[in-house]
């Protein structure tokens, strides 16, 4: 099968989803000629115009409140953040407008928007361009979070987020942006609330979100060498929650480890690991669950610092051997 | 880098060091780049090259307890403002020696010593940063004024609307200066706000707002002087419109197709603020040949010097990642 990158793969799928339905358009920060700061929209204004590819002023918190206020008024709107972390200039439109006013009006409106919030370190970026905000969002009931670690999975995501009737938060990961896989050229959708079995292995199941997929594949590639085998479970939606394939995988494996990429205090993997301590899962546990997340810092600049504040592939294999106990 | 005399403004002294320093600016801009290029520096930078005059201009009527707030393209800033550039390019090395210990960048270069704020890696942010430490000043009666600077871009942001709404209705000791390089990352000023001139903002907040030309670098001065002086007599804050122009891309990869290479020669060719000065300078004999290669000399001496020191200096310690996190 045809090779596009995980930035393409998003750019395809709006791309394709905007030739075929007039209410979906996208919103952003130099989307235009310029192509957004990551190159993501490259092409689309020559594509479909300024109309639906609308360059915006550097105002987070009118431009999401207006996507939401399309959204519920019959378009429905993407909105590029360039990166994550200005997410916060626009959370109150996120938070106690967009995740609300559906439950508030007693299930009268809907707001089919898309915000795409690319995250993540590792790219020299430093403190204010470098966080996984993630597990803020997942706590206010309201908003689907997802988060693809592969080219395939971002494009089939991508229209299950457009097609969503609710506002989904879509966490990209700047570093993955150049990788590559293997991606149909048609639209197809993946369901929001199916993780996917990355790995299929005996000895241990790692929950791995984002980045930390792929570095967890390579570490059970490294593990695997000394014959210990990983499976490795990819919710790659946060909310909602594919309980049951991690439940499923745990009591295969006897042995989990979370790993994500967010500082490991409060982040998500920290409800994932309650989850199955609170599932019959419980029960077939040979060790406790173990968690492996960022450290409690702020994202350095220094390259080798910044490689130090989270999970990294040898990390993943030190911790995967503490619970095997080897 | 120190306040000028009034009566006086235009020593012979004065004029030197805003020479040399808009040289120094450049020339540790086009450093950077190099650097950059070669792969020693890494993230992202951006670069002022073409703006020298705003950020020299306006910090020649500011004291050492004077402060600034900056930007994410604010090494400009900071050497107007004193911050050393041996420091600063240790930082953009990721040294343990750099300002920030290699945990900031260039984005976020700061020297508390000489009222330098920081830079900032989010758009607006320093201009509530810059009221609140106007109102420091205000309320412990420190004397100090306070210059935020920020970009056209930047005035969309509400944080840009409500700070200059809160300056101005108490009364506070801050300079809001802007720098319209004319576009943002690619947007088009003409095309982001609905009005001629930026400066017209100042009226929705009652504060008086002016338009100048940023790449005379005496007018800069002398506008950011009155501005100085009005916040220091307890009549508030001021908005300045300097507009310039950035002669390289945004940041590291900006294929510039928003712009045409016509309008950055004309820039470049007709309005480049050190060819001007220097022009003038000859004009006026106040300076001769010798004179400016003398200033030239001794910054490729200072670059050179800061360069080495970078590169000679240690990378921080890994225990340093869990340091500095609370005070
Ligand atoms: C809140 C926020 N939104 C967007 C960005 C990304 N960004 C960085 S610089 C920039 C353009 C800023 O334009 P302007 O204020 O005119 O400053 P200039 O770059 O021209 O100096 C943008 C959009 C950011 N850093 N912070
Ligand atoms: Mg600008």
């Amino acid at each position: 099968m045809r090779e596009i990158t995980y930035l393409e793969a998003i750019r395809e799928s709006m791309s394709q989803i905007m030739r075929d339905d007039k209410n979906v358009f996208i919103m952003g920060e130099d989307i235009g000629v310029y192509g957004g700061a990551f190159g993501l929209t490259n092409g689309m204004v020559e594509e479909f115009g300024p109309f639906r590819v609308r360059n915006t002023p550097i105002s987070e918190a009118a431009v999401s409140g207006a996507a939401v206020g399309a959204a519920m008024t019959g378009m429905r709107p993407i909105l590029e953040f360039q990166f994550s972390d200005f997410v916060m200039i626009a959370m109150d439109n996120i938070v106690n407008q967009a995740a609300k006013n559906r439950y508030m009006f007693g299930g009268k409106a809907k707001v089919p928007v898309v915000f795409r919030l690319p995250g993540g370190s590792g790219a020299g970026f430093a403190a204010q361009h470098s966080q996984s905000l993630e597990a803020w969002m997942t706590h206010v009931p309201g908003l689907k979070i997802v988060q693809p670690s592969s080219a395939y999975d971002a494009k089939g995501l991508m229209k299950a987020a457009i097609n969503d009737d609710n506002p989904v938060l879509f966490y990209e990961h700047k570093l993955l942006y150049s990788t590559k896989g293997e991606v149909p050229e048609e639209a197809y959708e993946i369901n929001i609330g199916e993780a996917a079995i990355k790995r299929s292995g005996e000895d241990l199941t790692i929950v791995a979100t984002g980045i930390m997929v792929s570095r967890s594949i390579e570490a059970a590639e490294k593990l695997a060498d000394e014959n210990i085998d990983v499976e490795i479970v990819d919710p790659r939606t946060l909310v909602p929650l594919d309980e049951a394939t991690i439940i499923e995988s745990v009591k295969k494996t006897n042995r989990v480890l979370v790993v994500y990429e967010s500082v490991q205090r409060s982040g998500y993997g920290a409800e994932i690991a309650s989850m199955i301590a609170e599932s019959e899962a419980f029960d077939y546990l040979d060790a406790q669950v173990g968690r492996l997340g960022g450290k409690a810092t702020p994202i350095p600049y220094n390259p080798k610092l910044e490689k130090a504040a989270v999970p990294q592939v040898e990390d993943i294999i030190r911790k995967v051997k503490e619970l095997i106990g080897k | 880098m120190s306040q000028i005399n009034e009566k006086e403004p235009f020593t012979k002294e004065v004029l030197k060091g805003m020479l040399k320093d808009m040289i120094l600016i450049r020339s540790f801009e086009e450093t950077v780049e190099k650097l950059f290029q070669e792969g020693k520096i890494h993230g992202t930078m951006h670069l002022c090259v073409g703006q020298e005059a705003t950020a020299v201009g306006a910090c020649l009527p500011l004291s050492d307890n004077d402060k600034i707030t900056s930007t994410h393209r604010g090494h400009g800033h900071s050497i107007a403002k004193g911050t050393g550039i041996r420091r600063m390019m240790a930082e953009l090395l990721g040294k343990e020696t750099g300002y920030c210990k290699g945990k900031g960048g260039s984005m976020h270069i700061a020297d508390l010593e000489v009222g330098n704020l920081g830079a900032n890696g989010i758009v607006a942010a320093g201009l509530p940063l810059a009221t609140g430490a106007a109102l420091t000043s205000q309320m412990k009666e420190e004397g100090y004024v306070v210059v935020s600077f920020f970009g056209d871009g930047a005035t969309n942001e509400g944080a840009f609307h409500e700070s200059l709404n809160l300056a101005s209705v108490w009364k506070l000791p801050v300079v809001f200066f802007c720098e319209n390089n004319l576009y943002g990352m690619s947007g088009s000023i003409k095309e982001m706000v609905n009005i001629e001139n930026i400066a017209e903002r100042g009226a929705a907040y009652g504060i008086p707002g002016v338009t100048i030309d940023g790449n005379n670098v005496k007018e800069v001065a002398e506008t950011t002087q009155q501005a100085v002086n009005r916040a220091r007599e307890g009549k508030g804050p001021t908005l300045i419109e300097a507009q310039t122009y950035r002669w390289k891309g945004h940041s590291r990869s900006d294929a510039k197709k928003y712009r045409t290479r016509d309008e950055e020669k004309e820039w470049r060719k007709n309005k480049d603020p050190i060819t001007r000065m220097k022009l003038e300078l000859l004009e006026g004999n106040v300076l001769s040949e010798e004179d400016i290669a003398e200033i030239e000399n001794e910054v490729t001496k200072e670059i050179e010097e800061a360069v080495k020191f970078a590169e000679e200096s240690k990378e921080p310690d890994l225990d340093s990642l869990m340091t500095d996190i609370f005070a």
